[in-house]
């Protein structure tokens, strides 16, 4: 939006008006333009009639309006129809349901899942699709408040008779919420697919087409499930689907960027979907949404150098503190007084590892033993991030430290695997 | 009227416009991806014409990645990096040395363009300065606008379902010139391309060779449509391609007037192709039988009050035009139009079948498609929507030149609704200082400077025009400051070299700081102009040092030498000195020469030859 001298200048001429900007003996005529925030107060932006924008400074000049803003095409009808089954679309937000928002000069969340499926009428081929937004928000706003608003949407869905639900979601936090909406939806007989874009779907080179077409396939598959279905290469013809509590997102800007990690994806989807023998298969029965988190969890990174009472204030403020140790568990000695204060006022204490793959081991080094006497837990093979989310929904559900030991260490929703095999490294 | 304009792309010679990859071209790659493109719609809710034909066809593009030459950006993987400032001083320099006005903040735009050859789906573009003009022998010429965008992909391969390009191509910046269509002949044309041409190398920083410098050319006549003839590669093609153009736009007007005449509608052309397989199981057409044998059919379309207007000379057949637009948006290769028919192996009998079938009298004509059948029905859309055209003139269209001349249809012509803001890139201001700085470090002009070469240096007008026009100037003038003779550096930088080239020498080696060694040993007076080839050969071998050249050459003969050598030679061919006298100097000249091995200049060795010639006669 324009301030300063420039909004001066444009006395309260709209933008999208068509108007005749002078400058020192030189005119241009064109469509006003939006400007950015971040841009300064001294320019005007025209969009000349071959589709180019220019700036014009605004010292100077003088501004004419010759036509008022054209009124904007109205947004197209929601798609329906398909083969009489139906998926439920659930819209979060993010780069998948994005395009250019001339506020921010930035792209920004305004799509809505049904405009997403007017971008895209190919997809209504597939299934009948019920599309709904349940917020709008960038994924790294995301809070466990929208986690346990999702979670209800989504049992609702499927106990109205969805034959799965695809959620759209920001990639940057979309491994949080998968894991938390495997951890609290109980007695899933269904798929849940979240999936997102890289690019965004105003830009012709966008991965969300294939990504969205793959996910309400594997919405429709053989399988009850939290997946995150994404781009397996930097090809467009292939997706990866990936179980809830593996995935990361371990690239910042490619297609490609979900990876699953200490496990192969649990399938792919090309022309069709083909899924492991491991996964959870279809069922009948009605899900059930557990939201209970108990948030105050804080996720601790070791590393050399690190104030210990950085960690003092965790124990102060936390029930549970989810540590990424270095190597197979462990941190510098400089924290062991914390973590044992923690221990011994009930805050509970789980290991990850920062090197994300390969299993916590605290045995092997007398640093290690020593924090498993003190009562630390070890996190196996589990993702920081995934322990984090489940130690809110333990600590939620359980009673005793022993219940919050025991459940940290079962594998709840796949999230710890009893083997590694070498290939997925 | 013929009204022409110009759009001219040239290369700079700078890392890519928005990452820090070369822009070199590469002869191998290494990994390769798979992409598809969809249209996107524009900031004002439209899609461009030019990018749904395209998304029509549905093809895949397959993007082989040189490392040297692409990263993640070319590979539309991460989002662009700040723009490279010296791409967009050099536009800047540019837009001043053709008169025109920079704007004040340059926006970056995303121009759609789904043909695969940009791996995003559009090219970044923006207009750095609008309103120049170039003087000709025949009037000024405006520059409507002067761009900085990023070049495409170079396409390497390519078949019905797949193209293939190479990203080293991606992303190099690229200065587009369009003038206003103010050009009234071919001749006007050719003038303008060539001093726009100069004033982009004036720049010094502009990239050489085949395909670093493109024309498009526009153009439109009375009653005609603009028409954009893309890719024009050389100059002297230009006059051809625009009489040509104007023949064919001509040729198009004369078309739709016999059809207006004959009465023709645009609602009796029907899209629905009938299926004709069936007349041709025993067809003696290889194309026919191929198909059908790989289970692909034979379709029929009828063009009604056409008989006789589908063929015609080459470059002005509407069956080509037809086959171009069938090419292009279906990917069918197979299609024959009764014009030209009986022929190919398809009978007299078959075509009369066929007009049976379609009940084509004697006024129609008809086309028959052969391939795929999903392919077909796309391929009798593209007919009917060319035929119609056909009744009201001259399409506005992009068409690609070919190499005698005629062009190619290849797309309509783009609108302003593929332009969108590209985001990922902040305006960049263009501050009153930098212009200040830009103006005080302006190149020399083409002109200018041949000029001030032959009048500072003594060079004649062609010595000087091919110094400045082949090879650097700024390397000469450094090399005439050190003492060096401007005649003897300004033709070794342009006969010697090539000469060396010619005869295989590896002149790569001689690079600015070798060259500038030896033209200070030529102002020292330690090389002659002799010997200067012979060292310059020497040096094209990497491993060779100048000193070494220098010590193998020997040092400089001494006049008293060479006045001895003179009357050894003299003396050993007396008879042919008597014979001729003083002309005996030139044969005798010849073998001086060899015996001294360019250890001396020959000016001094005819001047001490010629005193001991006349000693000898007199004596």
């Amino acid at each position: 939006m324009y301030r300063g001298k420039a909004a001066e200048l444009l006395a309260g001429i709209p933008a999208g008006a068509r108007v005749r900007v002078c400058r020192r003996g030189r005119c241009y005529e064109g469509i006003l333009m939006p400007r950015s925030e971040l841009g300064d107060d001294r320019h005007v932006v025209i969009k000349l009639d071959s589709g180019y924008n220019i700036g014009v400074e605004v010292s100077d000049a003088s501004v004419e309006m010759l036509e008022p803003p054209r009124v904007p095409s109205a947004a197209e009808a929601v798609q329906r129809g398909g083969a009489g089954r139906v998926v439920s679309i659930l819209g979060t937000g993010g780069t998948i349901a994005s395009r250019v928002d001339y506020a921010t000069g930035a792209v920004h969340p305004v799509y809505t899942a049904g405009e997403l499926l007017a971008a895209y009428p190919e997809l209504a081929e597939l299934a009948e699709l019920r599309a709904k937004v349940v917020f709008s928000i960038l994924s790294e706003n995301m809070t466990p408040e929208h986690w346990r608003k999702l979670a209800l949407e989504v049992a609702e869905e499927l106990n109205s008779g969805a034959e799965g639900v695809v959620v759209t979601h920001g990639t940057d936090t979309m491994s949080f919420t998968a894991s938390a909406l495997a951890f609290m939806l109980k007695g899933l007989t269904k798929p849940v697919v979240l999936v997102g874009a890289q690019r965004s779907s105003d830009r012709p080179s966008s991965d969300a087409y294939l990504n969205l077409r793959s996910a309400i396939m594997v919405a429709l598959s053989d399988l009850a499930e939290v997946v995150v279905v994404m781009h397996a290469n930097l090809s467009d013809g292939l997706c990866a689907v990936h179980r809830a509590t593996k995935v990361r997102k371990m690239h910042s800007t490619r297609r490609d960027a979900f990876r699953s990690i200490n496990a192969h994806p649990l399938g792919y989807v090309g022309g069709r979907v083909e899924l492991s023998e491991e996964r959870r298969r279809r069922s009948r029965g009605e899900v059930v949404a557990d939201t209970r988190l108990e948030e105050r969890v804080a996720l601790f990174k070791a590393y050399p150098g690190v104030s210990p009472e950085l960690l003092e204030y965790c124990v102060d403020r936390c029930r549970g503190i989810v540590i990424e140790g270095t190597g197979m568990g462990h941190v510098p000695e400089s924290l062991h007084p914390a973590i044992a204060r923690a221990l011994e006022e009930g805050v509970a204490v789980v290991m990850t590892t920062t090197t994300l793959n390969g299993r916590v081991d605290m045995k092997v080094y007398s640093s290690g033993r020593k924090l498993l006497s003190m009562g630390v837990i070890p996190g196996e093979d589990m993702l920081p991030e995934v322990a984090y989310v489940k130690l809110m929904h333990v600590l939620a559900v359980a009673e005793g430290m022993q219940e919050v030991r025991r459940l940290m260490l079962t594998s709840l929703a796949g999230e710890i695997t009893p083997r590694t095999l070498p290939e997925v490294f | 009227m013929l009204r022409v304009g110009f759009e001219i792309h040239q290369q700079l010679d700078t890392r890519k416009l928005f990452c820090n990859c070369s822009s070199e071209l590469c002869d191998s790659y290494g990994m390769s991806v798979r992409r598809q493109l969809r249209a996107a719609r524009s900031e004002l809710g439209e899609v461009d014409r030019a990018a749904l034909q395209e998304e029509r066809r549905a093809r895949w593009y397959e993007y082989q990645v040189p490392p040297r030459s692409a990263c993640l950006v070319e590979l539309d993987e991460e989002p662009p990096h700040e723009v490279n400032m010296e791409a967009v001083e050099i536009a800047l320099q540019v837009a001043l040395l053709l008169n025109a006005q920079p704007v004040d903040e340059i926006h970056f735009m995303r121009k759609i363009v789904v043909d695969g050859s940009n791996t995003s789906g559009f090219q970044r573009t923006a207009v750095v300065a609008l309103d120049g003009y170039i003087d000709t022998a025949s009037g000024r010429v405006g520059i409507a606008t002067v761009c900085l965008e990023e070049e495409a992909a170079r396409k390497v391969a390519e078949n019905a379902e797949t193209v293939t390009y190479r990203l080293d191509r991606l992303g190099i910046p690229l200065i587009e010139i369009s003038t206003t269509p103010d050009i009234t002949s071919p001749g006007q044309a050719r003038e303008v391309a060539q001093k726009i041409g100069e004033v982009l190398r004036a720049t010094g920083r502009v990239k050489r060779g085949i395909g670093t410098i493109r024309q498009d050319i526009n153009v439109s006549i009375e009653g005609g449509a603009r028409v954009e003839i893309k890719g024009v590669q050389e100059l002297s093609l230009i006059p051809k391609i625009i009489e040509q153009e104007v023949k064919r736009q001509r040729w198009l007007i004369q078309v739709s007037e016999e059809l207006k005449s004959r009465g023709v509608a645009a609602e009796e052309l029907r899209t629905e192709a009938v299926e004709v397989s069936g007349v041709f199981t025993s067809t003696r057409s290889k194309l026919v039988a191929g198909a059908l044998e790989r289970g692909e059919v034979v379709a029929a379309l009828r063009l009604p009050g056409f008989a006789g207007l589908l063929g015609g000379e080459r470059g002005l057949r509407l069956g080509a035009e037809l086959a171009q637009h069938v090419r292009i948006k279906s990917g069918l290769g197979g299609i024959f139009h009764s014009d030209e028919l009986p022929a190919y192996g398809i009978s007299r009998e078959e075509v009369e079948k066929v007009r049976a079938v379609l009940g084509a009298g004697e006024r129609d004509a008809f086309v028959l498609l052969v391939g795929e059948k999903s392919r077909v029905q796309v391929a009798a859309e593209a007919v009917v929507e060319r035929a119609r055209q056909a009744i009201y003139g001259v399409p506005e269209e992009t068409r690609a030149a070919l190499e005698d001349g005629t062009t190619r249809y290849m797309r309509p012509l783009p609108g302003a609704a593929r332009m969108y803001p590209e985001t990922d890139i902040p305006p960049v201001g263009v501050s009153p200082a930098l212009l200040a700085r830009l103006k005080a470090e302006l190149p020399e002009l083409y002109e200018q400077k041949v000029l001030r070469f032959v009048r500072s240096y003594g060079l004649s007008r062609e010595l000087a025009e091919q110094v400045v026009r082949r090879a650097d100037a700024e390397l000469f003038e450094q090399a005439v400051a050190l003492g060096a003779e401007p005649k003897l550096v300004a033709s070794t930088l342009t006969s010697t070299l090539t000469e060396l080239r010619r005869d295989g020498c590896d002149v790569e080696q001689l690079s600015r700081e070798r060259l500038m060694e030896v033209f200070s040993a030529v102002a020292e007076g330690r090389i002659t102009k002799e010997s200067l080839p012979e060292v310059l050969q020497a040096l094209c071998s990497p491993e060779v040092e100048l000193e070494q050249v220098l010590e193998k050459l020997g040092g400089r003969v001494s006049e008293e030498q060479i006045a001895e050598l003179a009357r050894e030679v003299i003396a050993s061919r007396a008879e042919l000195v008597r014979e001729r006298g003083e002309a005996a100097a030139k044969p005798l000249m010849g073998v001086m020469m060899s015996r001294l091995g360019g250890r001396a200049e020959g000016r001094v060795v005819m001047r001490v030859l010629t005193e001991e010639l006349r000693r000898f006669l007199e004596g």
